[in-house]
């Protein structure tokens, strides 16, 4: 029987998070016999063999390239590669902005099954269904492959718990194809460091977002967050202005508020890059003057009403 | 010289909405239409290119593969100072997941060819995040996805550009063109139109073009031609939150209560 694929992601020779996550959601589809296979594909993929050995990892194959980065031609080709050796039935990968940058490639030119940003995974009938959000989240949609041998989803992060437990998965290894780079890795460019906050840490939050208007508003916010012992975090729009520093941006492309438990979304519509950074946290309040913010679909409580005045009513009542 | 620009007419819905009897689409009454935000990005970003260059005039053409509905959203990016808007129609796209609207795009661009395609790095509606780089695929042209900045000479056999990686990380690569890019907000701050380019571009003819035009077949668009098929599309069970009413006190009340909790429970 054909088995699952799971491409792992690398940056700078360290395995990125959202990989051992994959491994989880192919225990939830496998089929009794089927093998699970982490591909490495790196400069040097040995190095990354001891993190991926978890439980639930049958096979690691390690794939060498020419480049240490990211480099989409590179990264296409090797995957083709695998599931040309492989033929795999169902391929996984983190929907990642890496993944942004390839895995509709290699569906595209193959004709593979695709859908990216899964959250949900399931056999019915021998059909694998996956789960996506449509209309900024409010809905969520099923989808199947028929008449798709292989399949490739780009799975969200977050949803999976990586496993516990550790395993010694046979190694193998497979000639990376030659490729011709057209995209080429100049330097990593850090993120100005203009605060000292660390969103990633913060267990309370709170965020503002659009709703606020403009710039001087700020100020009344962080004067609230103060008051009820929170961290000020802000959607991209408000880091974008330059009303906050980046750091305090919360999204895809910000921070994962990881460790956050409590969070209160203020004048935050709730664009699915937002969401994409604080759907996992388990209490979340939003406050919108916009009955349909989508915001809304994802928060465990949600009032309607001004900002300034819940602000207002906040900041008099809490002591 | 010459840039094209990918444009999404996406659809957000309104507070109460209905899901269509067969179950995959939510009824087109209760869809708002508008332009897909990560692509008013991608067309200032071609509008800045063109401005910035004293050489050879750069023509930034739009292209949308959608019903005449999304003639709204053409005129809007003429207003903004596009030159040509093309749309692409048939009812055989009906159905089209993201890598058959791309097939349809590729055949856009192997007729414009264009140095560079600029797409939005996903919609605001779907968020496949797949149009931009399948299309590029399709062509088998160099690509990169999530731009946070963009410097091209038109002309120039490659470009610079950073993507904006987890954690806000920058990635500055190098690209050969012809390329895709798909862009990421915050690149630029998107311009108004004016009153009076939204009344010339009403003016505006948008070319109206059909699959044969194009030679793509029926079979590579529609549910034929895409790699994925939606089964059903339903409203989460969790899919609404509890919603606290009352008074502005009232409601401050129950959010401190809710903030107690949370500590309580954190402690």
């Amino acid at each position: 029987m054909s088995g699952i694929l799971i491409i792992a992601e690398q940056r700078r020779g360290e395995l990125r998070p959202g990989t051992l996550e994959l491994v989880t959601a192919a225990q939830g589809v496998r089929r009794s016999g089927q093998k699970v296979a982490v591909a490495l594909i790196a400069e040097s993929p040995q190095a990354l063999v001891p993190a991926v050995s978890v439980a639930g990892v049958d096979e690691i194959v390690t794939v060498k390239v020419a480049v240490r980065e990211f480099d989409p031609d590179v990264i296409e080709a090797a995957v083709q590669a695998l599931i040309e050796a492989r033929q795999p039935s169902l391929v996984l990968l983190s929907h990642s902005i890496d993944a942004f940058g390839y895995a509709a490639a290699v569906a595209a030119r193959h004709g593979y099954g695709f859908a990216s940003d899964v959250f949900g995974l399931e056999f019915q009938d021998d059909a694998l269904l996956a789960t996506r959000g449509g209309y900024g989240q409010k809905v969520s949609i099923e989808v199947d492959f028929p008449g798709k041998p292989v399949v490739l989803l780009a799975i969200r992060g977050n949803v999976y718990k990586p496993p516990e437990g550790t395993a010694t998965p046979a190694v193998s290894s497979l000639a990376a194809p030659p490729v011709k780079s057209r995209v080429r890795s100049v330097e990593f460019v850090e993120p100005p460091a203009s605060d000292d906050v660390d969103m990633t840490a913060a267990e309370f939050i709170l965020s503002i977002g659009r709703g606020i208007g403009e710039e001087a508003n700020v100020q009344k916010f962080r004067a609230l967050a103060d008051k009820l012992g929170a961290t000020l975090g802000c959607s991209r729009p408000i880091a974008d202005a330059g009303w906050l520093p980046k750091s305090r941006q919360v999204g895809q492309s910000g921070k994962t508020a990881s460790a956050c438990k409590l969070y209160i979304a203020m004048g935050i519509s709730g664009a699915i890059q937002h969401l994409a950074g604080m759907k996992h946290i388990g209490t979340v309040i939003a406050i919108n003057s916009d009955a349909a913010a989508s915001i809304f679909s994802i928060a465990r409580y949600g009032v309607v009403a001004d900002i300034f005045e819940m602000a207002d009513a906040l900041e008099e009542q809490y002591s | 010289m010459k840039i094209l620009v990918a444009i999404k007419q996406v659809a957000a819905l309104d507070e109460d909405f209905e899901i269509r009897a067969d179950g995959k689409d939510v009824e087109a009454q209760f869809l708002l239409r508008d332009l897909n935000e990560w692509d008013d990005f991608s067309l200032e970003e071609a509008m800045r290119i063109k401005e910035a260059w004293s050489g050879t005039p750069v023509e930034v053409v739009v292209v949308s593969v959608a019903p005449a509905e999304a003639d709204e959203t053409l005129r809007k990016c003429l207003a903004k100072g596009a030159d040509r808007a093309i749309r692409v129609w048939d009812p055989d796209v009906e159905g089209s997941d993201p890598i058959a609207i791309a097939r349809v795009l590729a055949a856009v661009a192997r007729r414009e060819a264009p140095e560079l395609l600029l797409a939005g790095a996903q919609s605001s509606d779907h968020a496949f995040a797949a149009t931009g780089i399948a299309t590029a695929a399709l062509l088998d042209w160099p690509h990169a996805a999530v731009l946070t900045q963009l410097t091209y000479n038109p002309g120039a056999r490659s470009a610079r550009f950073r993507r904006e990686l987890e954690g806000g990380l920058l990635h500055e690569m190098a690209i050969d063109l012809p390329a895709v890019l798909t862009i990421q907000l915050g690149i630029n701050t998107p311009r108004y139109a004016s009153l009076r380019a939204i009344k010339l571009a009403a003016a505006k003819p948008i070319e109206v073009l059909t699959l044969s035009d194009l030679s793509v077949p029926a079979s590579a668009v529609g549910e034929a031609g895409s790699l994925s098929h939606v089964r059903r599309m339903y409203v989460p069970e969790k899919g609404r939150a509890q919603m606290i009413e009352g008074s502005v006190e009232e409601q401050a009340r129950r959010v401190i209560e809710i903030i107690r909790e949370a500590a309580g429970g954190a402690a």
